[in-house]
């Protein structure tokens, strides 16, 4: 088999889309286009919607498309991290029911591991899941669930087995969630929005066909998908600013862009903002203050030492390092600078950083940033829990002792 | 170390004729290896974490820089072979008495004489200034002030009116000297043209190769410390199985490699002569500072007593650590440095 190069994909996918784009076409039409060519997931295997091209490659793939303006896939939310953990642990059936959808943007998703009972420690879970007849019978409750108002299918890891050992009587399951079994009730959070919220199972089915890996492998699965969620949280994606594109599809994309991301809108904030400081610094005269351009310039080494060190992790990864826990180090460090970024705000703004909404500074930016910032440490797993992770699978110090041991059924719980 | 010169002339000969390091970045018509300011930087790195005691860093990045900068091709052809060769030390002395390490601040006078120059004032914290046989002097033409007027001079450590004095300090790995000038009579290294430019350029990669060399403390310490936090058993257990040990490791880590990463940035794209390679320069300085200075410090908590005592190397590199913190400008100093450099 001949090695496949930059120059042959680039001619490829030029003559694809000479072809096939059309910025007049209904965006589902498009997308399916784009995932039954593989053009979309380039890096995804051939067989799945993909063409198995390195991940150097897919990024050339997506420089073509948005030369010529063109739509890519749908990737907001949990959807692709639902994707990743089929692509490794779903059946053939299951893959062709919702990779698809997935990248289609019909189908939005969402992660029901969370229960107020469980957070940090998700092995917990207490939501059951029953067999009878040829369905799984889920009751329990499930919280801080992103998304879940939106999603059709929800990541559901529930115990299938009392007696087990914690971490071996959990199943993984992809459940519909808009069925009369499912309730969901959105919770506001400390910055007024409302992304995230609590979900009560009552005698909610789901097929036997949707359980994702073997019964009893729940957790293994889930390792995946938390895995890919923290990767992830080093560079969230920021919606792209390409300029005003005409034509049925853009306009779809931006009404589902706008939907899609409606639980997402205060993401950037809780990141910290790092773009605005410097403009900031410079508009409120704070760049004259000797004490406030050394706290900004502490601020600035640490968020670019980041930015470097995710590069750094992703070059490991593409000559062939598999996933692993370096992606926690990348949520650590985008905590300690959504932190200092906040700090940071805090200082340049001074006295108005009291204030909020319209009138505000930024028009009620700033704010949002103050107060959006301590979800960073908590949500994909607690900033301690993450320093667990560093400190036992890199440095390979001793494992926490364990008070959880034997049939889950006699484990303290709350 | 524990000699006045401060290092071993045999591992020295090792490192110049085995290794050929000291002319590492030096291109090979000057007979050196022609490699550039990341293997340098590689090199660094190394001696840093093993916390070589060597006349590197003043021979190599130092006068070894600033021949490359400012040099002549007459100059360079006949100095930086033997620097090269490790058969002659050389150093650049810049600051003052004062500390200072803006080039503005410089008051050794050059005073042009029949025979090339003579100079006359004081430099001091000059690495290796007590061993070198070459020196490399930052001075100003007479009557000029701020940055106008620097330029570079070389003089031989042995001729007349040189004073030198190893000072008394803290890093017992890396010596510094005070020496004084009496009318020392010097050459012009380069042109007066040139200004500034050479020295800010060369105490720029300076600050690079520091940078490097300190994270390759920093990971030694890092490793250093989760050894003994796995050897080490308190209450029935080892002390890595408390969290306030195994979390703080986990933090050095990621401040290690943060720290990496602003040093290996920095070190890349100076050899790619990017734009914005000196405002990198100082934003791996400051990086590298803080993060060797703080690992120094938890390695040394979580060893406990031993890690207060003399026979525990940790405080080598603890000193090492406190000496480059302060060497090339301090981080405060250096963040200044970027924000100017921002246009912030
Ligand atoms: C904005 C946001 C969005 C979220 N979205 C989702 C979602 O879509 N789906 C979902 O399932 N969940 C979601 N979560 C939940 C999130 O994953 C949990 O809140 C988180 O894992 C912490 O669990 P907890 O809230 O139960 O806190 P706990 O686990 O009760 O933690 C309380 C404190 O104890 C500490 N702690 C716990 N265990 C240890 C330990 N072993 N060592 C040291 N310290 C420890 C924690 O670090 C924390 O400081 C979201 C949370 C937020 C804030």
């Amino acid at each position: 088999m001949s090695k496949v190069n930059e120059t042959e994909v680039r001619a490829e996918v030029r003559e694809w889309l000479a072809a096939n784009w059309d910025p007049d076409m209904s965006l589902v039409e498009w997308r399916s286009k784009l995932a039954d060519s593989g053009w979309g997931m380039p890096q995804w295997p051939k067989e799945w919607y993909g063409r198995g091209l390195p991940h150097a490659l897919a990024r050339v793939v997506e420089e073509e498309l948005s030369n010529v303006g063109a739509v890519g896939v749908a990737k907001s939310g949990v959807r692709l991290l639902a994707a990743a953990t089929l692509l490794e642990h779903g059946s053939d059936l299951q893959k062709k029911k919702f990779l698809r959808r997935i990248l289609t943007g019909e189908d939005t998703w969402c992660q029901f591991f969370s229960e107020p009972g469980s957070g940090s420690d998700l092995a917990g879970a207490t939501t059951r899941a029953d067999l009878n007849g040829d369905y799984w019978i889920v009751n329990g409750q499930k919280v801080w669930t992103t998304s879940a108002h939106h999603a059709d299918h929800g990541l559901l890891l529930a115990r299938t087995d009392w007696d087990a050992p914690k971490h071996e009587g959990l199943s993984y399951f992809v459940i519909d969630v808009k069925q009369p079994g499912v309730d969901v009730q959105p919770l506001k959070q400390m910055n007024g929005h409302a992304s995230f919220n609590q979900v009560f199972f009552t005698d909610a089915k789901v097929p036997q066909e949707n359980l994702v890996g073997r019964v009893g492998e729940g957790w293994k699965v889930a390792m995946t998908t938390l895995a890919h969620e923290r990767r992830g949280a080093d560079g969230l994606a920021s919606p792209s600013k390409r300029g005003a594109r005409v034509g049925r599809i853009h306009a779809e994309e931006r009404a589902e862009t706008e939907k899609a991301n409606q639980p997402y809108k205060w993401y950037p904030q809780r990141a910290g903002r790092v773009d605005l400081v410097i403009e900031r610094a410079k508009e409120t005269g704070a760049n004259r203050d000797p004490h406030m351009r050394q706290e900004i310039a502490k601020l600035m080494i640490m968020a670019k030492s980041a930015e470097w060190t995710a590069r750094r992790a992703r070059a490991a990864q593409q000559q062939g390092r598999p996933q692993g826990p370096e992606g926690s180090l990348g949520k650590l460090a985008a905590s300690n600078v959504a932190r200092a970024a906040a700090h940071v705000h805090t200082l340049i703004t001074g006295t108005e950083a009291m204030l909020t909404g319209s009138g505000s500074p930024r028009d009620g930016i700033i704010a949002e940033i103050l107060v959006s910032v301590p979800a960073v440490s908590i949500a994909g797993g607690t900033d301690e829990i993450q320093r667990n992770i560093i400190a036992e699978r890199v440095l390979d110090l001793p494992k926490e002792p364990r008070f959880d041991t034997g049939p889950f059924r006699n484990v303290r719980k709350n | 170390m524990g000699t006045a010169e401060g290092y071993d002339p045999a591992v020295w000969r090792q490192l110049s004729e085995d290794l050929a390091l000291p002319g590492i970045h030096v291109p090979e018509q000057y007979g050196g290896a022609g490699f550039g300011m990341v293997e340098l930087c590689i090199v660094t790195e190394e001696l840093g974490r093993a916390l070589l005691c060597a006349p590197y860093f003043s021979t190599a990045v130092l006068a070894g820089n600033a021949i490359l900068n400012s040099g002549t091709e007459a100059q360079k052809s006949a100095l930086l072979p033997d620097l090269a060769k490790g058969a002659r030390l050389a150093t650049l002395a810049v600051t003052e008495p004062d500390g200072n390490w803006d080039p503005a601040s410089i008051e050794v006078v050059a005073t042009p004489g029949v025979d090339g120059y003579l100079l006359e004032g004081a430099k001091s914290y000059v690495l290796d200034g007590h061993v070198a046989d070459l020196l490399i002097v930052a001075a100003r033409t007479p009557k000029t002030v701020g940055r106008e007027g620097l330029a570079l001079f070389t003089l031989g450590a042995k001729a007349g009116g040189v004073e030198r004095r190893l000072l008394e300090s803290m890093d017992p790995t890396r010596k510094i000297a005070r020496i004084d000038f009496h009318g020392a009579p010097a050459s012009l290294l380069g042109n007066l043209d040139d200004g500034a430019k050479p020295i800010l350029r060369t105490l720029d990669q300076a600050a690079i190769a520091l940078a490097n060399e300190m994270v390759g403390g920093a990971q030694a310490l890092l490793d250093s410390a989760v050894n003994y936090a796995k050897l080490r058993v308190q209450f029935g257990r080892t002390i890595g199985s408390f969290q306030a040990i195994k979390h703080r490791l986990a933090d050095m880590l990621l401040d290690v490699e943060l720290a990496k990463s602003a040093a290996y940035y920095a070190a890349q794209a100076a050899a790619m002569d990017e734009p914005e390679w000196p405002a990198l320069a100082s934003l791996a300085k400051a990086a590298a500072s803080e993060t060797y200075l703080q690992t120094a410090i938890q390695c040394i908590q979580i060893h406990g007593g031993i890690g207060f005592t003399w026979d525990n190397d940790t405080h080598l590199w603890f000193k090492r650590a406190k000496s480059s913190e302060v060497f090339l400008g301090q981080p405060s100093y250096h963040r200044e440095l970027l924000m100017q450099r921002w246009g912030v």
